[in-house]
This record gives C-alpha cells, sequence and structure tokens, in this order.
C-alpha cells in the first residue's frame, strides 16, 4: 500500500549504508571535495547561497520593509516592474495590489518560506528518527505499530493530509508547522529504521552490546551518526518539499496567515491579477520559489551521490 | 570444400575508462560442415567473447577492431545491421549459458519459438505452431503442444536448456554456438543434454561450436580443440590429439588439473598464480609468469605456427621439444 | 486465482471498517460533533431536533452504528451551505473530478513512457539527458505555480486556451462528460495536462530505470541472437517485462491524482470534488469534508485491491504459482 504520489517520496532512493572512510581522510573532507568536484552541485549550492543570504539579510538589502504601512502608499499599485517610485526609487520588480515593492516583499516572503521550511523538516526529522530508531532497535511488537502506522500513512498523497489537518485544527502558522510535520516526519521513520536495522547486525554495535553499554548510549552515540547519510540527502529533499507544500497551502488559502505571508501568499494575492495582464505581482515570488525549490534538489542530488557508498570507486 | 565458418585474426577489443580491454587477441580457426569444435578455457579467456563476436552481439564499449568472420565464405563483419540480423538466428544460432535467464520469463514458450520462425521467414501462424512443435519434441520433451503454451518458468532447468536448443535449430542453421550450456545443470542432465546435442548435430549436419572451461565434456564430444587463454588460442588441432599429447604447457596444466587423472591419495596438481587481468598483460607471452618452462626469450610473444600435421601452436618452447631449465613452481 | 481475489476484497473491506472508525473517532469523539454536524445557524429548537435526530444524544457505540447504517444509505449529514445530502454534492461533482484525473493519466502515460524508453535506450545521448534532467523539473516544480505559468503563457500571452471552468459538457449514459466536444477539450487541455506533470516525470524515470535494467537481461540478448528486429526485442521483449511494475504504479498514481487534483481544481476553477473540499474547509461546511474524506478513502482502499489483482493477472509467474499449476 504505497502510493509514490509526492515530490516527498519519489526523488528519496536513499542509501542504507554509510560510507567507509578512506585514508585516513575526514569524512567531511572526502564528501565536501566530492561533491564540489561536480559543476552541477557547485551551481547549485552557489543558488541555494544566494538565496539564503537573501533571506536572511532580507531587512538590510529591501529597499523598503513591505509591511510596514508607514512606508507604503496605496497610490503605488500595481506598478509594472521598473516602475519609479514616488521616495526616488524604483520598483524593480513592480508593485502589488497594496502598493508594496515586489522585490522587498519576496525577501520577505523568501524568509518566512525557508523559516517554515527548515522548522517543520527539522522537528519531523527528530520525531521520525526518534520513531524509526526505536522501532529498529526494540523490533518485536512496538516496531510492527510504528511501522504499520508509517506504512498506512505513507499511502496517503501528503496533500490530503495536510488539508484534513488544517481542517481540523484550524488555521494559523502553528497549526500548518504541526501539519508539515505530521506530512514528513513518516519518510524520516521509514527511512532511519531501514539504515538502523542494517547497522544493528554489523558488529561495532554488537561489541557495544558487550561492553554493556546502556541501550541510549547505543542507540545515539553508535547507531545514530551512521544511520546519518541517508537521513541528510531525505531532509534535503523534505526542506524543498516542505516549502512547496507550504507554498500550495497558502496558495489555497489554508496556509499561513497575512501576518507572515510567505512567497505562497505572495503568488495567490496576485493570482487574480494574472488575466488582466499585471503578471509580476504573481510571477516573481514564483520565480523565487521555483529557484528556491531548484537550487534545494540540485544540492540535495548531487549529495546523494556523494554520499552513496555503492558509487565510491 | 569450404569449411562453414573461417575466423581470421579476430581481434574485439573493450575500450573502457580504466583502459583498453584485448578480450579476444588475434583469434583464427575453421570449423568444417558438421564438426564439432570445442572452445576451451578459463574464465576471462575470451572464449564467450569470441561467440559473441562471430554472432555480432558484441556492444559498446567493446569493438571487433580486426579480422574477417567469413561464413560459408562471405565475410560477416562486412555486412550492413540487417543483414547480420537476417543471419542471426537462421544461419548461426546461439546456446547460452543460463536458460532461466535467457527465455523471457513473461513470454510463452510458443511465443518465443513461433518469433524465431518469424523473423526470418513468412510463414502461417499455424505452420510456424507445427515446426515449433516438431522442435520441442525432437529435442525430447514430451506432450509438446501442451508445453508451447507454458512459461518459461513451469519447466525445469534441464528442459528450459532443450528449448533453447530447439529455438538454435528451428531455422537449421549452419552453425550453432553453444556457451556454456551445461555448465548450470547438474551432471545427469548434462549427460542428456550433451548426448541431445550429438545426435541432432549429427542428423542435421550442423556444426557445432562448444564452448567450455571443462574439458571432460571437451573429450567426449569434439573432433576438433581449441585451447584459449588471455584471448588467444594457445594451441589448436584435433581432440584426440590435443588432449592425448598436448604441446602447450597450458593444455597440460589443464588436464593434469582434472582430479580424475591423478592416483588416489596423490597430491592434485595445479597451475600456479591467477590468470593475468586482460587490462595490464604482461609482455611476451601471458602465461609467462605461471609456465614451468618458461625461458628468457619468453618475453617475446609467441605467434602462431602451424606444424605439419594441421596442429596449430603458440609457445616458444612446446612439450616434447627440450628446454634450457624448468622454472621452479611457484 | 478466486481464492486471491475473495482473500484480498475481504482484506480491504476491514481497512475500509477501519478507516471509517478512524474518521468516526475524530469527528464524533474529537472534535465536537455538535458543532461538525449541526448548522451554527440553527437556534435552540432546532438544534435539540437535530442533537436527537443524529442521535448524538446516544451512547458512542450506538452512534458509531448509527453512522454506518448512514453511510451505507448514502447518508452523512447535510451540507450546511447547499442544505442538500453531503454525499450527492460529492457525488454530483465526482465526474468532472474523475475526467480531469483520467485525462492526465493519459497524457502522462502517452508523453511519459515513450520518453522515458528513449532516455532508457540512449542513456548518455543529448536527448537522453534532457529527458532526465526536465524529469527532476516535473517533480520539484509546485503543481499551482505549474498552473499559473501554464495560465499565463497559454491564456493571457497566447489566447488560445482557456483559463478557467469546464465549458459545455455533453451528457455520456446520463453523466456529464467534457472530452465529448470540442471546446470541452479546450477547457480540459491545460488543467489535465498540469495535473499530469508529477506522473510525466514519475513514469519517464520509471519508464527508464525499468528499460536500463531490462537490456542488461540475458533474455534481451538471446532474442538479439534469434535474429529479431529492434523494434521487436523492445516493443515486445523489454515492454512486457517492464510495464508489470508500471501498471502497478500507475494504478496506484490514479488514487494520487485525484488527491492532488485538489490543488489543479483551485488554479483552474475546474467544477469538481476538490474545489468543493477547498471551498467547504474555508467555509466549515464540515459535513461535506466528512463526506469528502469517507468517498476518498474508499476510492484508495478499492484502488489498491484492483492495483494488486491487476499485477496478479499480468505477472505469469505470480498467476500460476498461486494456483499451484506448473511443474
Amino acid at each position: 500500500m504505497s502510493a509514490q504520489g509526492d515530490p516527498m517520496s519519489t526523488l528519496v532512493e536513499a542509501p542504507i549504508v554509510a560510507p567507509a572512510m578512506r585514508d585516513g581522510a575526514s569524512p567531511f573532507k572526502r564528501i565536501a571535495s566530492d561533491f564540489l568536484a561536480n559543476p552541477i552541485a557547485v551551481a547549485g549550492l552557489a543558488l541555494l547561497g544566494l538565496v539564503v543570504a537573501a533571506a536572511i539579510f532580507a531587512p538590510l538589502i529591501s529597499p523598503q520593509n513591505p509591511y510596514d504601512l508607514g512606508q507604503i502608499d496605496i497610490l503605488d499599485s500595481k506598478l509594472p516592474p521598473g516602475s519609479p517610485s514616488s521616495t526616488g526609487g524604483t520598483f524593480w520588480l513592480g508593485t502589488d495590489d497594496q502598493g508594496r515593492d515586489m522585490l522587498s516583499a519576496i525577501f520577505y516572503g523568501l524568509r518566512i518560506s525557508l523559516a517554515v521550511g527548515v522548522i517543520s523538516t527539522v522537528l519531523a526529522l527528530v520525531i521520525g528518527l526518534a520513531a524509526g530508531l526505536t522501532a529498529a532497535y526494540v523490533g518485536g511488537r512496538i516496531e510492527q505499530v510504528i511501522m504499520r502506522i508509517v506504512d498506512i500513512q505513507l499511502s496517503f498523497p501528503s496533500i490530503l493530509i495536510a488539508l484534513i489537518l488544517i481542517a481540523v485544527l484550524g488555521q494559523g502558522t502553528g497549526k500548518v508547522i504541526t501539519a508539515l510535520v505530521t506530512v514528513q516526519w513518516a519518510y524520516y521513520a521509514r527511512t532511519v529504521r531501514s539504515a538502523a536495522l542494517v547497522e544493528k547486525r554489523k558488529e561495532y554495535i554488537e561489541a557495544a552490546h558487550c561492553l554493556a553499554l546502556s541501550p541510549s548510549r547505543i542507540v545515539f552515540r553508535h547507531l545514530l551518526p551512521n544511520c546519518l547519510p541517508p537521513m541528510i540527502v531525505v531532509a534535503t529533499v523534505q526542506v524543498a518539499a516542505a516549502i512547496a507544500l507550504e507554498a500550495t497551502l497558502s496558495f489555497l488559502g489554508l496556509g499561513l496567515p497575512i501576518t507572515e505571508p510567505s512567497l505562497g501568499l505572495l503568488i495567490a494575492n496576485g493570482y487574480q491579477y494574472l488575466l488582466s495582464g499585471k503578471y509580476w505581482i504573481s510571477f516573481f515570488p514564483g520565480l523565487a520559489l521555483l529557484l528556491t525549490i531548484v537550487s534545494i534538489n540540485l544540492v540535495a542530488d548531487q549529495l546523494r551521490d556523494v554520499l552513496n557508498p555503492r558509487l565510491q570507486r | 570444400m569450404t569449411p562453414v565458418l573461417a575466423v581470421e585474426g579476430l581481434r574485439t577489443h573493450f575500450f573502457t575508462r580504466q583502459g583498453v580491454v584485448k578480450a579476444v587477441d588475434d583469434v583464427s580457426f575453421t570449423v568444417a560442415r558438421g564438426e564439432v569444435l570445442g572452445l576451451v578455457g578459463e574464465s576471462g579467456s575470451g572464449k564467450s567473447m569470441t561467440g559473441y563476436s562471430i554472432m555480432g552481439l558484441i556492444d559498446p564499449p567493446g569493438r571487433i577492431v580486426d579480422g574477417a568472420i567469413r561464413l560459408n565464405g562471405a565475410n560477416l563483419r562486412t555486412l550492413p545491421a540487417e543483414g547480420l540480423r537476417r543471419i542471426r538466428g537462421n544461419r548461426v544460432a546461439m546456446i547460452f549459458q543460463d536458460p532461466m535467464m535467457t527465455l523471457n520469463p513473461v513470454l510463452r514458450i510458443d511465443v518465443q519459438m513461433i518469433e524465431a520462425i518469424a523473423a526470418h521467414e513468412k510463414t502461417t501462424p499455424a505452420a510456424a505452431r507445427a515446426r515449433a512443435r516438431d522442435a520441442l519434441a525432437r529435442v525430447g520433451i514430451p506432450s509438446p503442444d501442451e508445453r508451447l503454451a507454458a512459461y518459461p518458468h513451469q519447466f525445469s532447468g534441464g528442459m528450459r536448456q532443450r528449448v533453447a536448443i530447439a529455438i538454435a535449430l528451428l531455422n537449421r542453421p549452419d552453425l550453432v554456438i553453444a556457451d556454456e550450456p551445461t555448465t548450470a545443470l547438474d551432471v545427469t542432465i548434462q549427460g542428456q543434454i550433451l548426448y541431445e546435442m550429438q545426435k541432432l548435430t549429427r542428423e542435421t549436419g550442423t556444426a557445432l561450436i562448444w564452448i567450455t572451461h571443462d574439458l571432460s565434456v571437451i573429450a567426449g564430444l569434439a573432433d576438433r580443440v581449441c585451447v584459449m587463454y588471455a584471448g588467444r588460442i594457445v594451441e589448436q588441432g584435433s581432440a584426440t590429439a590435443v588432449l592425448g599429447a598436448p604441446s602447450h604447457p597450458y593444455t597440460r596444466g589443464l588436464l593434469d588439473s582434472v582430479p580424475s587423472n591423478h592416483p588416489r591419495g596423490g597430491r592434485l596438481a595445479q597451475i600456479p598464480g591467477m590468470t593475468p587481468s586482460l587490462l595490464d598483460l604482461p609482455p611476451g607471452c601471458p602465461f609467462r609468469e605461471r609456465c614451468p618452462r618458461a625461458q628468457p626469450d619468453c618475453v617475446v610473444t609467441p605467434l602462431e605456427t602451424t606444424r605439419d600435421d594441421g596442429r596449430t601452436i603458440r609457445c616458444h618452447h612446446p612439450l616434447g621439444t627440450a628446454v634450457a631449465s624448468m622454472a621452479s613452481v611457484r | 486465482m478466486l481464492v486471491f481475489v475473495i482473500r484480498r476484497s475481504l482484506q480491504s473491506v476491514v481497512v475500509l471498517l477501519v478507516m471509517s472508525l478512524l474518521v468516526f473517532v475524530g469527528v464524533y469523539a474529537v472534535g465536537n460533533p455538535i458543532d461538525i454536524l449541526i448548522n451554527p445557524q440553527a437556534d435552540q429548537q432546532d438544534r435539540e431536533r437535530a442533537i436527537a435526530a443524529l442521535g448524538l444524544d446516544k451512547s458512542l457505540p450506538e452512534q458509531y452504528l448509527t453512522f454506518l447504517s448512514g453511510a451505507f444509505h448514502g447518508d452523512l449529514g447535510r451540507s450546511f451551505v447547499h442544505a442538500t445530502s453531503a454525499l450527492g454534492l460529492i457525488l454530483e461533482r465526482m465526474p468532472a473530478t474523475l475526467e480531469l484525473a483520467a485525462a492526465a493519466m493519459l497524457i502522462a502515460i502517452v508523453l511519459g513512457i515513450p520518453l522515458g524508453l528513449w532516455a532508457g535506450l540512449r542513456p548518455t545521448s543529448v536527448a537522453g539527458r534532457t529527458i532526465m534532467a526536465g524529469s527532476i523539473l516535473g517533480f520539484s516544480l509546485p503543481t499551482f505555480w505549474v498552473g499559473l505559468m501554464l495560465i499565463m503563457v497559454f491564456s493571457v500571452i497566447l489566447g488560445w486556451l482557456p483559463s478557467n471552468g469546464r465549458g459545455p459538457t455533453v451528457d455520456l449514459l446520463g453523466v456529464p462528460v467534457s472530452f465529448l466536444s470540442v471546446d470541452g477539450w479546450r477547457h480540459l487541455v491545460l488543467p489535465a495536462t498540469n495535473l499530469a506533470l508529477f506522473n510525466v516525470a514519475l513514469l519517464i524515470r520509471l519508464t527508464r530505470s525499468g528499460a536500463h535494467e531490462a537490456l542488461l537481461q540475458d533474455y534481451v540478448k538471446f532474442a538479439r541472437a534469434k535474429g529479431l528486429t529492434n523494434l521487436r526485442v523492445i516493443g515486445v521483449h523489454v515492454l512486457r517485462n517492464i510495464l508489470i511494475p508500471i501498471v502497478t504504479v500507475i494504478g496506484l498514481q490514479f488514487g494520487a491524482l485525484i488527491a492532488f487534483a485538489i490543488v489543479t481544481e483551485s488554479v483552474f476553477a475546474w467544477p469538481g470534488m476538490g474545489k468543493l473540499l477547498i471551498d467547504s474547509i474555508n467555509l466549515l461546511d464540515r459535513p461535506v469534508i466528512v463526506a469528502y474524506l469517507l468517498v476518498i478513502v474508499t476510492f484508495f482502499i478499492a484502488i489498491n485491491l484492483l492495483v494488486d489483482i491487476l499485477y496478479s493477472i499480468l505477472d505469469p509467474r505470480v498467476r500460476l504459482t498461486e494456483t499451484g499449476t506448473g511443474t
């Protein structure tokens, strides 16, 4: 019962064995050098860096704070890209229906989209790790129950689960993050469980048992670090998927509230003006969303190849 | 009489990222009408690749770089792709090692047999079906009509190989190349298949190239033998002559390795060392580093020389000639 | 074979009952059923009457049985907004969604499988690499954004195709469909293509890896050794092998399509179940949400069952060993 219906699951063919160490070089250095050897990976990383930088430094680089009511003028609304602003600057990407500068709105929107994506991914990662590791380590009935829940959840498309949760819980930032976390945790649980099952059989775990180390120590200090490589790839892809899902929810009017305008909300805002030719209100936020998602996926794709021990020469 | 097959100076090389692998390196032999030729060697000796080269089934990064393959006088290498396709399965057929994998698991037997006929001539489905049924009966498969409607996984290993043989013989080819067809089967079935093949080729006058690493099979079956090592033929001649009185130290080594050739309780002989990687052949005779008869002049690659009795040998110091000293067995 | 079908059907019924129990618990136990099922604008008298009619004053197990029997009779409550049967509303909109999903699946198959085959047969060619790179885009781009771009290009800039709505429909066996008229097609093309995008990418990748793997198999070598044409080798031998897992994915994906249609229907204002769901969530029309949930869960379970049966029919190894035929 597994419908691979989402961006969330199909790009993930995670390797289940940890990479071996070679030449005594730290694995991080080797991974980094393998990664940087590929021009596509570098391009993706550079693009991602730009996006993240724009998000972090939004208040500093935006020509205007689009959410400060004192700074916007309704008379400036719906101006095309390149129009001069009343304060002497230029609206490089035009303005929306409230007179907000699109460029600034995009920078602020990036912040929120990225923040929500990363936060929900991290939370889902923690929960998924806990569930998957427990299932793998403890085994027995508990493992069966956990994995059954995971299987059933993964057989439903993410959008459906998210929508139903929002319908039941109501709207608001916290609820959206809850929905995103609920949708994602199952992927992590399943991935880490397969990795952990493989690692569990290895001799260093047996040795740890023999040393009578406590279970929590074995799990956290020995099992977990070796299950991490596939998780890194999954988590990276999931950030992109979470951002896309949040954008979709916001577009449908069921996502973040207007006080936290993510890129999805900006796009939704501009949707109604699309048919009258004022494309820039939707198009540019959409482009920013696209660049974010594509750069994350590029990096994740390359990471997967680099971390896959089966491809090591 | 023109031989059915004449291979002259065949070279098939694989151009990989790590270097050039000379899988087949200057191989020449002939097969006469109705003759059984044994192609013997360890894995990696190039024997299967020789078979694939004749069939034109070498895929990139491999390529036939030199030589001629004359089927009934016509050079197959000059044929366009479509011409080669018409010959495959028609005038030359091949049988592979693992019948479970060579028969398509999701298609019925009759489909796989009829398409082999339909690819080369226009017949009615009924006529093709009748031919397929007769072919199955001829290879000793009971209730051929029911078996036609079955799938490969419903047959046992020996039966599947018989089906593969039947398919190979459907269009009455001049030559059949059998690539280790009995290696994947148990010994008793092996015997049956060998017997079938012998009978069929004698009945139809089809020439047969039997590729194997198992000398005992060759001993009972082949008229002539080619011994291959590292992509080259090191010795060639009639089966009785080569196996009875080998000239090449490698052939001698192979014969000595067969356990039944030794008295009970004695030590088993073996050829020291391992087959060299074809990426990294030492200069000169490729067998040099494992040969007890190696001499300083073996660093020069020996050429193939034909003796008066028709046997060929590729060795500076074949058995039966004196050598200055014997290298110690490493 | 029959045993297998019966066994799987029984399993599905069990899962369906479990899911209905979950929905029931979600609505009646977790949420406040009074708020969920009774129109908030009803006055006190109406509320009491509704509570009695819905049996909300009875014990929970009794309520579950009432709920189930209601479900069997097609009564899942009345929409607050439209004052008609919630289930009826959903069923009314279902043909539109199904048509959209079917058209999308058709586009995905027609585009995805040939492109994937090409990429699998010539992986190092320019075309092959481009196809694979394109497939990554197909996964990562959010559906709604692509929809907006499609509208922008084809409706606004080029003016070739309409940007929303379903257009005129023709009745086929009492069911309104769009594909029987040219204008219907014009309205169907953009949303169906939008919905298909993800599956095109998925099918490209699946077909490519399947073809790539199949080509390495011995039966391909043997087929070529028989002197079969390349067309037959690929069209019959390779395709028949890779189609089996692909067909199962297509089947399972149909369920996902129905779900993802929610987004496409919103972008293109296509009057299907998905748009109804979004509107209902926005308007807090909870009976419709419950009805939608149950319908879609039933769909998913039914699709899973059908796909399992289909797989066992297609793969002769499964089919024949299940019934014990063979030597």
